[in-house]
Parts: C-alpha cells; structure tokens; sequence
C-alpha cells in the first residue's frame, strides 16, 4: 500500500479573517497500480490535497504514510518520497528552464543524486514513454508547441522513476487531439509501466473513459470514493455540488426518465451505444 | 514570508483616509519621513507617534495587518540594533571580553529601529488607504509639472501601476514555480551560498519567461484598449480637491509647526 | 457611425458587412537559431469572411491553426501582408482608422490576468473609455452600465485578484464593452478556466448576441460551447477548411476529426447510433434532441 492518508486537517491562515479549512477530515488510501480520478470544484481542496501527497504541504492534524511509513517523522527523506510520488503541475511553463528539452528533463533525477549515467539514461526512457521523439531533444523547451510542452514536463517528473503520479488537469487549454495525446499517455503509464496514475480533471467524459476509481472532493472533504462507475450514478448529489456526470450518462438516465428501459451504470460511450441499440432492440 | 510583505498592498475599508487625495497622502508621507530623520530627541520620537497613532485609528485597517509588514525586516533591525550597540563609541555601560556596551549606543540603536519601524509603518498606511493606480494617479498630477523638463509623468505612472497591479500575480507565479521545481527534488535550502545562488535559476528562468509573455500580452491587450499614451486621455474620477483635504493639509501645517518647534526647543 | 466613412465605397457586395476579408494572408519571417532567415510561414492564408452585424460566429480550429493570428487582424493589432480586410468600412491597414477600428472591434483574450489594468474592478472597466478622451461622467455610466451587463456589479470595488476566473474574464467582457463597440472578438476566453466558470462566461457572451446585439467572434477548441453560435468556420493551417451551421459542421464528424477535433459528446454518441444502423438524423446538439430521436426510433 503506497499512500494511506489518515484524517488530515489544513487550514490556510489559521488565526486570520482569512481563515479557510481547506482539508477538513479526509482520509484514503492509494494501492500500487490504481488508476484514479480526483474531481471536485475550483477550491474544493483537491490540489490542496495533491500537494500533500508529497509532502509539499503538511498537515495540520492527522498523518501521510508511504510504504507504511509516517513521512512526518523525524528524518524522512523528503527529496526521495517526491521521487516516488511525482507531482506534475497544470502549467509546464512553471517548471521548463533549460537550455533543451533533455537537459530539462535530466533536472529530477539529478536532483536525487543519481550517476550521470543513470540520469541520462531515465531522460532518455521518460522522454520516449511520452513519445518526444529524439530530433526534438535538443530543441529549446519554449519552442515546443502546447502538448508538448505538458509532454515534456510529465517526462521531467517520469524521469525520477515515480510509483505514484499526480497529474493535474494535464489536459486543460489543449485542442482536442491534444488532450487524446496526454489521456492516452496516462493510459500507457498506467497499463504499460504499472506507474499509479491519480488524473486532477474537471472534464467528466475524459475521467469516465480511463480512470477505474473516483474520489470526489467537496468544501475539503472528501465527498464520495468508489469505482467511478459507482459513483456517477449519485447524479443528484454531483450536480447539487455544481459537478456534473458523463453525457453518455446522462442521456441514459433520461432516456430511462422517458420510460426506454436501459441500464444507467453505463458510462462511456461505447457502453452507451451498445445499450442504447440493445434497448430499442429488445422493444421489439 | 513573500507574503508578509505589506508594502504595496492596498486595504479596502471606509475610512477618511481612503477618502483622502492621494496628494495629500504623498505630501504627508514624505513630510513624516523628513520628520523622522530630523528628530533626534524623544519629545521629537513623541510627536511622530502622536501622529502616526492617530492616522492608524483613522485608517481603520487593523494594526495586526500593518505589524506584519515588519517581519519582512526583521532581520534588517536585529542587524541595526545590535551593530548600533556595539559600535557607537561613548560612556561605558557594560564590558565584558573585547565587547563594550555604550549608553550612546543603546541610544542610537534604540532611534535606528524606532525610526525603522515608524518608516515602515507610516509608509504602509498610506499604500495600505491607497489603491496603487489612485497612487499612481496622485503622483501623476501632484508631479505634472515636471512635464515641462520633458520627464516622462503619465509613463512613469502608468509603468508604477502595471508594476504594483503584477506584484501579486507574479508572487503567486514565483510560489507555483517553487512548488513544481520542489517536486522535481529541486533543494533550495541546503548546501553553501554559490549552490543556494544556482538553485535559483530553475526558479528565475520560467519566471522571467512568464514575466515577458504577460507584458507582451498585457501590451496587447492594452492597445485594442485604445492606449496610446497620456495624449488626450480622462479619468473616471479626476482628482478634486474637497474640503476633507483642506483640513488634512492644515493637519498636515500643525504637524510641520511641531517639527519645528521641536527642533528649536530639544 | 458607418456613414462617417462613407466617403469612397471600398465594399464589393452589395450588403455592408460589419466584417469583411478577402483573400487574407499573413506571413511571417521563421529565422533559425543564429537569427537568420529560414523561410517564411504562412499563418493566415488566403481567408475569405462575411459577417453581418449582429452574427454569432464560432471559429474552431486545433492548435497553431492560424485562428488567433487571425483574430489579432480583426482590430488591426495585424495587418495582413495580402489581401484586404474592412472593419466597418475601414480597411485595417489605414493608419488614420486605427483607433476607430479598436473602438469598433473589441478583443477579449485567453488569461484574464494578462488583460487586468486596474487594481479595483471599476478601473479595470474605465481603462478603455479613458483612452478614448470620454467625458469622466459619460466614464462612470458605461463602467456602470457594462458591470450590470456581465452581472458583475456588486463586486466594483473589489480586487481582480480575489475574483474566480469566470468572474476576471466576465470584468474583462466589461472593460471592452466600455467602448460600446459594435464587436467582440473573444480569443479562447474559457481556455483556462473551470467548467463554472465557463458557463459564466458563455452566459454572459449570448446575452451581449441576443440582447445587445453585438456582433460575436468566439475562437474556442471546445466544441460544446460552439454549438450555440449561428455559424461555425473551422480553420486548419491557415485556412478556413469548413463552415456552416453548428448543425451541418457537427454532422460531419470524420472531416472533423481529419482536422484534429471532434465533436460535442452527445453529438459523437448520436453519430454512433446512426452509424450502427438507427434511425437518427445528422447533426443532433443537444441530449434532449438525441433522446427524443431515439424514443422515435
């Protein structure tokens, strides 16, 4: 068990008119090689909470275990447990320096102390697992265009050989073949890699085609955890919250709403065509 | 502690000295921190804090807010204070080793961090009732006349008030970027001088880039704004002097009048 | 106002379009790493527009498809190197007109704090009407009227910084309706916000289509919110590749694709069903449309 997060509280400000309980009471756990979604509303305390996986930010109450082991204890290697957890942020700009792409992405595990070796080595892996081709290793990092760039700063932080990765909103302001590229990276770091994948995303049709599990965050708290089949049948409470469900779900709950009798724990849509076509068939 | 810079940041509140003429806020700023160098005498240090008291009460932003500005240079008075101490020649209080301590330098270094704390205070007040651009706006008018020695004014302004609206933009930018080099192993707190100076660069690089594409953006945006330059342009709320700032500058008049008496009497 | 400009008729059709390009190109120099020039890369090429005041067009394209170069012509902050584009009756390349086209066509970008002067809501909507030398009353109405327009103003006095991103983007829709301009060209104005936000935003754009009237120009990659506009031009590489209404560009998912974009999800799930053999017509935009043709068939 990689991550198990027990009752933690942060409060921003604490003392201050400007206090706010960003964490209130959120408790989980991550296993090796899950595939999980983490949605909630703009303040909801979801990158607040990516951010402590680790490390970034402590908890003001309750504990962060990796591995069994409490990484607030007394001489935890933190440079270490963000390399086992890799964290990459919305924006590549925050983090793209170097004079090229390569050099950019040997940053990480240089950091970790490694040979150059090895650090040229992992580059080199993390740049192809992103499918940056070698011509383009040499380039300036601001000359790449938009998906690459959020390509090559997922290599950045791959290249310190993660077990866990916090993706967040990888895909926001891509095109669409853009935003293709970056979910079926993940679906490769995942399947392919057995990396543990946790997808920031606010869009409900991506998270319903790739992730198994959803954890749903609301005013700090962790809301709903389950398989995300589950929990986008909760329809009412999701849209009570201003979040939403996929549309293949949607139009399958009004399609039932009309009387056609369909399935409504249907989520993608694939799923949706095949019961949609089974329904009307069986009508006759 | 970027954040615990108060320097620069505006307060809303209704009080009279949001009210105010930014004009009378400058002139009254700059003659409290002449008043601040000149005074050398307690009864002189009495007459700042009657004023500087009075103009916090009246600003209505909490003393809280304002202290919190002083952590920021903190150090800087340890630093005065104690090289005050030490190195002020004079009657001997305590010695002990190569160390003496003087009753000048308790003096001087108990005026040194007044004068410090008052300095900051005082000019937070007045950034703290002031929004940056009716600063800005202040000095652009309360120094039009420099126009005729072919100084740039409206420029200027404006250039002070694009900085003041982007200094809280880019200090959230600069934490981000921490952030997400932090999760790289980036180590910013270890290791000598030379290695902490070069751990900057991965923080230094994206942010300039950031900092040009912004201006290039803002740039942009501000020409299909119609901007082109201080030709021909209004204001929402041209400045006006009301009754409000005529008492303040009688205000302003007694507060000269007690510097001076102070300095002829102590 | 167009009859200010009517001294030589530039227009070639009959009806006077608000905005009018013919055979647009815009080309810049690509220089190498030691500065030298590499060729040239045509960024805008050969685009061809008519739009009516009062239209509410949506133009889509992949990324690097030319389409922001494009809208950067619209209020002359470019102007093209072929072709001819008029404003109103203004060609963008008369210097003379420059300040009369940026009043005409107002520009909303992509990240709302990059377009924020101002460090209170009510100064970041004055800015433009302060360039433009209106009266300081006449100043204090359009802020006010423009703030009631996006719905935003109960919050005049506040900071931009505390705003959410739905709600900078709704003062930076203000700022330009301040100008009282006759078009708004919105360059990816949702990009980088929530789906909230979002909805705001796209709230706030129809309700200046349909109730005042101002010609809208919404670049966007996300085909959800270009369902609502009365026309779609697509762009890839430099050309427009498509158009037609939401209706007809969305029923033509294939070509969609070829372009690197695709279609609303409800449209892709209605496509399925009619390509397995249903009975669903072409084009289907929203979920009730898609339900009631499959209670149909």
């Amino acid at each position: 068990m990689p991550i198990l997060v027990n009752h933690i509280d942060h409060i921003y400000n604490p003392g201050t008119v400007f206090e706010k309980k960003a964490l209130s009471d959120v408790s989980f756990s991550i296993e090796d090689g899950e595939y999980i979604g983490l949605v909630g509303h703009t303040g909801s305390g979801k990158s607040t909470l990516a951010l402590h996986l680790n490390g970034l930010m402590k908890p003001d109450s309750g504990g962060i275990y990796f591995d069994g082991v409490d990484i607030a204890s007394e001489g935890y290697d933190m440079k270490a447990l963000r390399g086992k957890v890799g964290l990459v942020f919305q924006y590549p700009e925050h983090q793209l320096f170097e004079e090229d792409v390569f050099t950019d992405v040997c940053f990480g595990p240089k950091n970790l102390g490694l040979e150059r070796q090895e650090v040229e080595l992992r580059a080199y892996e993390a740049l192809k697992a992103v499918g940056i081709e070698d011509d383009r290793f040499y380039v300036s990092p601001f000359d790449l265009s938009g998906g690459e760039k959020r390509r090559a700063a997922i290599a950045g932080v791959l290249a310190m050989k993660p077990k866990v990765l916090v993706l967040d909103e990888p895909c926001a302001g891509l095109d669409p073949h853009g935003r293709e590229e970056i979910l079926s990276i993940a679906d490769d770091l995942h399947d392919s890699l057995g990396i543990t994948v946790v997808l920031i995303s606010h869009s409900m049709d991506d998270l319903a085609e790739h992730v198994d599990r959803l954890l749903v965050m609301h005013n700090g708290q962790l809301v709903m955890d389950g398989p995300t089949r589950e929990v986008f049948m909760n329809r009412k409470e999701l849209e009570a919250m201003g979040l939403a469900v996929p549309e293949a779900a949607a139009v399958l709950s009004d399609l039932k709403g009309m009387g056609l009798p369909v399935r409504t724990d249907l989520i993608t849509v694939e799923e949706a065509k095949n019961e949609i076509i089974r329904a009307l068939r069986s009508r006759f | 502690m970027i954040r615990d810079i108060t320097l620069g940041q505006y307060y809303p509140a209704e009080s009279v000295l949001h009210r105010l003429d930014p004009r009378v806020k400058l002139s009254g700023t700059l003659l409290y921190v002449i008043s601040l160098f000149l005074f050398q005498s307690f009864a002189g240090y009495a007459v700042a804090t009657v004023f500087l008291v009075t103009v916090i009460v009246l600003s209505h932003v909490p003393v809280s807010f304002m202290l919190r500005g002083l952590k920021a240079i903190f150090i800087l008075l340890i630093f005065t204070a104690v090289l005050n101490i030490f190195l002020t020649p004079g009657r001997e209080l305590v010695s002990f080793w190569k160390i003496t301590i003087t009753i000048e330098g308790l003096r001087v270094a108990a005026f040194m961090v007044l004068r410090l704390v008052y300095l900051i205070v005082g000019s937070s007040v007045m950034t703290l009732t002031t929004t940056p651009s009716n600063l800005t706006d202040g000095l652009e008018k309360g120094l039009g006349w420099l126009k005729f020695f072919r100084i740039p004014v409206h420029e200027i302004a404006m250039m002070m008030s694009i900085a003041l609206t982007f200094i809280p933009v880019l200090l959230e930018e600069t934490d981000k970027i921490i952030k997400a080099q932090q999760a790289r192993g980036a180590d910013f707190e270890s290791g000598n001088i030379i290695r902490r100076a070069k751990a900057l660069v991965p923080i230094l690089v994206p942010l300039f880039v950031s900092a040009f594409r912004r201006a290039n953006d803002l740039a942009i945006a501000m020409e299909s704004r119609c901007y082109r330059g201080g030709e021909g342009r209004t204001k929402m709320r041209p400045l006006r002097y009301t009754g409000r700032d005529y008492a303040a500058y009688s205000v302003l008049i007694v507060y000269l009048a007690a510097i001076i008496a102070v300095g002829i009497l102590f | 106002m167009g009859v200010a400009y009517a001294a030589p008729i530039f227009i070639l059709n009959d009806i006077m379009n608000l905005l009018d390009a013919n055979k647009l190109v815009f080309e810049y120099v690509r220089r190498d790493k030691n500065g030298d020039v590499d060729g040239f890369i045509r960024a805008v090429d050969e685009v061809s527009l008519e739009i009516a005041q009062g239209d509410f067009v949506a133009v889509l394209g992949p990324n690097g498809s030319g389409k922001s170069t494009l809208a950067k012509h619209l209020n002359s902050i470019l102007r093209p190197t072929e072709g001819v584009l008029y404003v109103d009756g203004m060609d963008t390349t008369d210097s003379d007109k420059i300040w009369d086209i940026r009043k005409t066509v107002g520009m909303v970008f992509q990240n709302p704090e990059n377009q924020m002067i101002g460090t209170i809501v009510e100064e970041d909507v004055a800015f433009a009407p302060e360039n433009m030398g209106v009266d300081p009353k006449e100043i204090r109405e359009r802020v006010k009227e423009s703030l009631i327009t996006v719905e935003m103003l109960e919050h005049r006095k506040a900071s931009p910084s505390k705003l959410s991103g739905g709600q900078k983007q709704r003062i930076a829709i203000a700022g330009v309706l301040a100008m009282h301009p006759k078009c708004i060209v919105l360059d990816e104005p949702t990009a980088m916000l929530d789906p909230e936000g979002r909805k705001e935003v796209i709230r706030a754009i129809r309700a200046l289509n349909d109730v005042e009237n101002i010609t809208i120009i919404l670049i966007t990659h996300n085909m959800e919110e270009a369902v609502y506009a009365d026309r779609i031009y697509v762009m890839n590489k430099g050309h427009i590749v498509m158009k037609g209404t939401p209706r007809e560009v969305f029923s033509r998912v294939e070509e969609l694709e070829e372009n690197s974009l695709t279609v609303p999800v409800v449209t892709k799930l209605a496509y399925e069903l009619k390509t397995a053999g249903l009975n669903i017509p072409d084009g289907i935009l929203t979920k009730k449309e898609l339900c009631e043709a499959i209670c149909r068939s």
